[in-house]
């Protein structure tokens, strides 16, 4: 009996009127946790119960208390009926069971109901009190803290770096069941939301028994997925980094003895002096603790029994950098000899992290991928995980194998994902590989500072741009050149990646978002045939769209992507690629060539016209984005590159002058006969279609920027004004007589319009720049294509900006220091941790004590004066409301006391929070973002992970306002209930916030509708920079109740 | 391609203060869409006609979704479904209970029933509001109307509490909630000429004088309604009227009073009670100020009147009315 869990309904607002007679409603709750219920009375005739219950007291173990979800269902009593339900509430008590998150939920959460939408509110209070199990041979895993973030989150630092973790659970899907011919909708829907929500919690705690395992003590980077099979099932999946993390109990007072303050400073000029002769440390001690071995249901060796068509292709995306330095040469073999050692030990040496502590990547290879098509039907045993198991291990298994190819042992930035339709499962995995700095993987307490010198080999900035594999026997044709930064190693033309942008890199100019879209069009077929076809495609879909990033990285004057997404989804007719990636111009990458049309008929007179008009648009374009991203690297002469590329001035004038004639065309032709000039063959109707397609990407308006990214290279002063948001179009394709080109056509208009549209909305926010712009496409039906786009809006101060704009290499140093938060999660790269030396629990209470006293009350007081930034706005707006209607004269809006009378907290807090404006608000901000931090902003605790699955129906869709109407609502109310929970959490935002799925399907005739969303992200605690100047050390009296910055009341 | 689903959701709820206006103004999407482009939006920001309907028709979405909460003004501060910061929350309350004076006078001192609601396309014509716009309007006349009709306390101060609006539009709303109680007729020909400012002064000067909340702050009635007591006791004034004696007394004595300071003090005789003719005679708003005062005081002087506190009560009443009404 290790834990006890306290429930306490206090209080109902709001509640939808349940006796028509009356107008009232006679409300109780249930409160269910596992097998047991308890009840509270029933508050006769109010759309407001003031229950305030007892506190129910649920006594079970924490393996149940890992995987249930505490269930709250309000009622409306009927004597002589059956009770009519209101919604419900999923609270998930996750976060309760580790020390360093949240201690306490209470607050208002919405009452939800899968048929009517948010219908009311209701105040809850939960507690957990764990007791100390001794069992070393439990099977829960409470303690492991999971984050969704990226990259090692902000208040911890990395100890090790475990690596890869990964789960899969399967269950019958309740819509799928005999029963559910029989149940009602909300029953079944209510089936599924429960029993996805049991899943994720037993999938978690499974993952954090492997942590355990691998003695690490958290997850970074999880996510977890589920795809919906249809009759073989419901499929609850995740992939996470395992970690061991430590606490910074407190970022400005960690000042560790043997490392000065200055430490980023010293950094600095030790990197530019690469000392090559100090790499004597000997072959790493082995490791101790990667005994970690995977369950035998997962050994890949063993083949799908099924005779379904398997496909499997890595677009050689990636290119390297060469080991040919002649100072780097001995070193790099020990170096890898290192790495080696560390990462085979693992079966899949992967990593879900998107950005590293600096200086633990040591060389990028490129991207790897690997896609697979599965029938679903052919499941042998569809209740077991087994098959299942196998597909994603034989996947990795060829990632792995790629990443080889490209001499890299690790795969970082890597992440899987499926596409169904019907029978058919796309299973899709990707990641870029790499080469990584044996110093994290292990448990490098004394020889971190020894190791640390081999890492400085590389120069900083650029080192990982530099080729792992080997020169003269490259896994694929790359034109290679000494890195224009160091001049020592090589580097290939263009570098693609599916991490962000390392912190170190060298960047000219500003970044843009790149995208690559494409249809393909496919017969309607059935299973092998099918899956037979779609496998035929892919590999199509693969050059293309990579033909596509590669023209338009061009077109843009940029010579490396980053954050590179391809997803191909698949649909009953037609596949559809979609890849999003940020371009940038490395400095220690060459300058890219421009693009050259050659046209196939040199006759024709008119033809070659219009060839060179293209020519000179093409050129034209890449003219203008060079000045618009900012993009003039320094000229260095020729002889000391040894480069054979053309310098960019003289190139840049060849181009201006070819279109005045069409003889002048063939001239230029010769001119760009060089290897790395990228010449895009006209020979049908086809290629020129692409060529114009090419050229319709509009740049965004004057003053935004968009990345997909968490970082846009270039823009620093970042102004905390953020608006998150998600967008979704569905279009219809129409006409049955689809083609291709005019397919293609439509998606790019369709994504294109998409993306302006979301210009203007935000135009208020100029200067602004869209972050993390995530796009996902599904084929729902026939003909209907739905996009639906996540993304951040931040605005940033211009001025600034001109003044940052800097010599190269001045920047990135400038970066490095002024990101210290970043820096300051790894500053024991020089002396042994005390802490480190603990195992995966460290002092919980002693840290504890620390991050509370400055989390808490701070954030109150960040909550309070969120707002700040938009009162001026917001201000000459009510002027201009009062200059339209005459009767409102001047007057300020009177402060009123709050009408609450609901909350029992409320009257206390009234009392010392003093509020700006507007008065009546109980609802504490809560701020979203799909980014792991938040600008000008210190993170100061995680309260723990949020995922929520969600599902809506209704049988009133035009009554609702038809599809959008319905979709609208739900995603506002998703949003809505995030935020609950955030609140009641004692938080103020969510990082890493990402919504995973969204599946939309309507029947317009039958008037009906169904929507599923999934979201996922980090809840924590924030404070204002600003602020944190001000505060000084906070008296530890003040920690009071976490839960009142949360649910209720603010003002 | 036609895009069937097409919704923005931002976190922090997105709102257009000019689309907003012109979904209280009353135009249907595709009207306000050509609104916009005829105020230059398409040059200015370089879009195209379908980015400017979408977000039109986007934003008119989120305005019917919160035009729910904003029925009930502090819900809409207390809600979880859209987060809005507060300045613009209580921006989107000032805005949505705006009315337009002229629909004001319009319906000022009528009952606000489905009979008047029929009404208000002629309203509309006369006014040159929208329909919709006018409906919005008596809908929010009506709601204000019903939610203090059973309260207790000073009008304004419960319909700025139950509303959350600045105290000037909250002081307006008394006023119509005022005049519907008591059913003033305010449509006569011959109070056309004052406007709905006027007769809100009005208003509040007669529930400033007259009401129960005037005189003891915790009355037992509501304040929009003239206390029947105070109206009984106005019988007894009759007496000035009726009473020869005492009106040729009250008279003189104003009239002395009076004497040399007022400019046109012929006319004064003659106009003593009915007061409209004044503005034929060109008295200046100083000379009515100092008859009415003079007026008012005078019955002091006058032996056996014996509500002198309930006749000065209604005298500041009518008084402040008269000096308001009194313009051109």
């Amino acid at each position: 009996m290790p834990g006890k869990l306290k429930v306490k309904i206090v209080a109902g607002r709001h509640l939808p009127v349940m006796d028509r007679a009356s107008d009232l409603t006679d409300a109780f709750v249930e409160v269910k946790f596992g097998n047991t219920t308890f009840k509270t009375d029933v508050y006769p005739k109010s759309l407001n119960p003031q229950w305030n219950s007892e506190w129910f007291k649920f006594e079970v173990d924490d393996e149940e208390l890992q995987d249930e979800p505490l269930q709250i269902t309000v009622l409306d009593h009927d004597t002589y009926s059956a009770n009519d339900a209101i919604g419900k509430v999923y609270i998930d008590i996750d976060p309760l069971l580790y020390s360093e998150a949240a201690t306490v939920i209470s607050g208002w959460f919405p009452i939800y109901d899968t048929i009517h939408g948010i219908r009311g509110e209701i105040n809850v209070v939960v507690k957990v009190d764990l007791f100390n199990d001794l069992n070393r041979f439990r099977q829960s895993s409470c303690g492991v803290k999971f984050f969704c973030t990226t990259s090692i989150p902000k208040c911890y630092r990395a100890v090790i770096i475990h690596g890869f973790v990964e789960e899969l659970v399967v269950n019958e899907d309740p819509e799928y069941q005999w029963i559910d011919r029989i149940r009602t909708p909300r029953a079944s829907n209510e089936a599924r939301q429960r029993l996805i929500s049991l899943m994720s919690g037993e999938l978690q705690r499974k993952i954090g028994l492997k942590v355990l395992e691998m003695r690490g003590n958290a997850v970074v980077g999880y996510l977890q997925c589920f795809d919906l099979e249809g009759e073989s099932g419901l499929v609850v999946r995740a992939i996470g980094t395992v970690c061991t993390l430590d606490k910074l109990s407190n970022t400005s007072a960690f000042l560790p003895a043997c490392n000065s303050p200055s430490k980023e400073m010293k950094e600095i000029p030790f990197n530019e002096d690469p000392n090559p002769n100090t790499h004597s440390s000997g072959p790493s001690t082995p490791l101790k603790n990667q005994t970690y071995s995977f369950s035998p249901s997962k050994s890949y060796s063993r083949q799908s029994s099924s005779s379904d068509t398997d496909l499997s292709l890595t677009p050689k995306t990636g290119m390297g950098s060469g080991s040919a330095g002649k100072e780097g040469g001995p070193f790099k073999t020990l170096l890898r000899q290192q790495t080696q050692s560390a990462l085979e030990q693992r079966e899949f040496p992967f990593f879900t992290l998107t950005t590293f502590p600096p200086g633990f990547l040591v060389h990028v290879g490129g991207v790897v991928s690997a896609r697979s098509v599965k029938l679903l039907d052919r499941i042998h045993n569809p209740d077991e995980p087994e098959t299942r198991d196998a597909w994603w291990a034989e996947i990795r298994q060829e990632i792995k194998s790629h990443a080889k190819a490209l001499g890299c042992h690790a795969v970082v930035g890597y992440s899987e994902s499926t596409s169904i339709c019907e029978e058919v499962c796309i299973l899709s995995a990707s990641g870029t590989a790499a080469v990584l700095n044996p110093r994290f993987l292990q448990d490098g307490t004394v020889e971190g500072c020894l190791e640390q010198r081999i890492e400085e080999a590389s120069p900083p900035g650029c080192g990982f741009c530099h080729i792992p594999y080997d020169e003269l026997n490259m896994p694929f044709p790359a034109h290679l050149t000494y890195c224009y930064n160091c001049r020592k190693q090589k580097v290939p033309d263009v570098l693609f990646t599916t991490i962000d942008l390392p912190v170190e890199a060298i960047v000219i100019g500003k970044g843009c978002l790149i995208q690559a879209r494409l249809c393909r069009l496919k017969k309607k077929a059935q299973a092998e045939a099918n899956a037979t076809s779609i496998s035929n495609l892919l590999p199509f879909m693969e050059y293309e769209v990579h033909t596509q990033l590669m023209n338009k990285l061009k077109l843009r004057g940029m010579n490396a992507l980053f954050g590179l997404r391809i997803q191909i989804t698949v649909g009953e007719n037609m596949l559809m690629g979609l890849a999003s990636a940020t371009g940038v111009y490395l400095a220690a990458l060459p300058t890219p060539g421009g693009i050259q049309i050659a046209g196939k008929t040199p006759n024709d007179g008119t033809y070659e016209q219009h060839i060179s008009h293209m020519q000179k648009k093409i050129n034209d374009t890449i003219a203008k984005n060079k000045e618009l991203y900012e993009i003039n690297p320094p000229e260095l002469p020729e002889e000391i590159i040894g480069s054979p590329i053309p310098e960019p001035r003289q190139r840049s004038r060849l181009l201006r002058s070819q279109s005045e004639s069409s003889d002048e065309v063939t001239e230029l032709d010769l001119s760009h006969g060089k290897k790395d000039a990228f010449v895009l063959e006209i020979d049908d109707t086809d290629a020129m279609e692409d060529v114009h397609s090419l050229l319709t990407d509009a740049p965004p308006p004057s003053g935004f920027y968009s990345c997909n990214t968490e970082i846009m290279p270039g823009i620093s002063n970042w102004t905390p004004e953020i608006q998150m948001f998600t967008a979704v179009r569905v279009s219809r394709l129409g006409n049955i007589n689809l083609t291709n080109q005019t397919l293609n056509k439509n998606f790019n208009d369709l994504c294109e319009n998409l993306l302006k549209s979301l210009y203007f909305k935000l135009r208020s926010m100029v200067p602004c720049c869209l972050c993390h712009v995530n796009f996902t496409v599904a084929l729902p039906e026939d003909e209907l294509v739905q996009i639906a786009v996540t993304a951040v809006a931040i605005t940033f101060d211009k001025n600034q900006t001109l003044q940052a704009n800097k010599a190269p290499t001045e920047k990135s140093q400038q970066r490095a220091s002024t990101d210290n938060e970043e820096q300051l999660q790894f500053p024991l790269e020089l002396c042994p941790d005390p802490l480190a030396s603990q195992p995966s629990l460290p002092a919980k209470e002693v840290l504890e004590g620390a991050t509370s006293q400055t989390g808490i009350p701070a954030a109150q007081r960040a909550t309070s004066i969120d707002y700040s930034s938009f009162a001026d706005r917001c201000n000459s707006w009510i002027e201009l409301i009062k200059l339209k209607a005459q009767t409102i004269r001047r007057g300020s809006i009177k402060t009123t006391a709050s009408l609450d009378k609901t909350s029992p907290l409320a009257e206390g807090y009234l009392r010392h929070r003093s509020v700006p404006s507007c008065t009546n608000s109980t609802v504490s901000v809560v701020k979203m973002t799909p980014l792991s931090f938040l600008p000008g902003a210190k993170i100061t605790k995680y309260l723990g992970i949020i995922n929520m699955f969600f599902i809506r129906e209704t049988t009133s869709l035009r009554e609702e306002g038809g599809v959008s109407g319905f979709l609208h609502a739900f995603i506002a109310e998703v949003f809505a209930m995030v935020r609950a929970h955030v609140a009641a959490l004692g938080g103020n935002a969510v990082v890493s916030y990402i919504m995973k799925q969204c599946v939309f399907m309507e029947n317009p005739n039958k008037n009906q509708a169904q929507c599923l969303i999934n979201v996922s992200g980090d809840a924590v605690i924030f404070v204002r920079e600003s602020e944190l100047e001000m505060l000084p050390v906070q008296p530890s009296t003040v920690v009071s109740q976490p839960t009142s910055s949360g649910g209720d009341v603010t003002t | 391609m036609t895009s069937d689903l097409d919704i923005f959701v931002g976190n922090t709820t997105l709102i257009d203060e000019e689309v907003y206006q012109l979904w209280l103004d009353g135009y249907t999407v595709s009207e306000a869409v050509s609104r916009r482009l005829r105020g230059g939006l398409l040059e200015r920001s370089g879009t195209s006609v379908s980015v400017l309907q979408s977000d039109t028709r986007d934003h008119f979405r989120t305005f019917q979704m919160l035009e729910r909460l904003l029925h009930s003004p502090p819900r809409l501060c207390q809600q979880l479904l859209f987060q809005i910061p507060p300045p613009r929350q209580a921006a989107l309350i000032q805005g949505y209970y705006a009315f337009e004076p002229a629909l004001a006078r319009e319906l000022l001192g009528k009952k606000l029933s489905k009979g008047t609601k029929k009404e208000l396309d002629e309203v509309s014509a006369r006014t040159g509001l929208s329909l919709r716009a006018c409906r919005r309007q008596f809908d929010n006349f009506k709601r204000v109307f019903k939610a203090v009709e059973e309260l207790k306390g000073p009008l304004a101060e419960l319909i700025q509490q139950h509303f959350l609006l600045p105290p000037p539009l909250a002081r307006d709303y008394a006023a119509i909630v005022f005049f519907a109680n008591s059913r003033f007729e305010t449509g006569k020909r011959r109070l056309q000429f004052l406007s709905f400012g006027d007769l809100a002064a009005c208003a509040q000067h007669m529930m400033g004088h007259w009401t129960q909340g005037a005189m003891t702050p915790e009355a037992a009635e509501p304040d929009g309604d003239v206390p029947r007591s105070f109206l009984q006791d106005l019988k007894e004034l009759k007496v000035l009227v009726s009473d020869k004696d005492l009106l040729d007394q009250h008279k003189s004595l104003v009239c002395s009073a009076l004497r040399g300071k007022i400019s046109v003090y012929n006319e004064m005789e003659t106009n003593f009670k009915v007061l409209d003719p004044c503005r034929s005679d060109h008295w200046s708003l100083g000379d009515l100020r100092l008859f009415l005062g003079s007026y008012t005081t005078a019955p002091r002087a006058l032996g056996g009147f014996r509500h002198q506190l309930l006749w000065e009560r209604y005298m500041a009443g009518i008084s402040a009315c008269l000096l308001r009404m009194y313009h051109e």
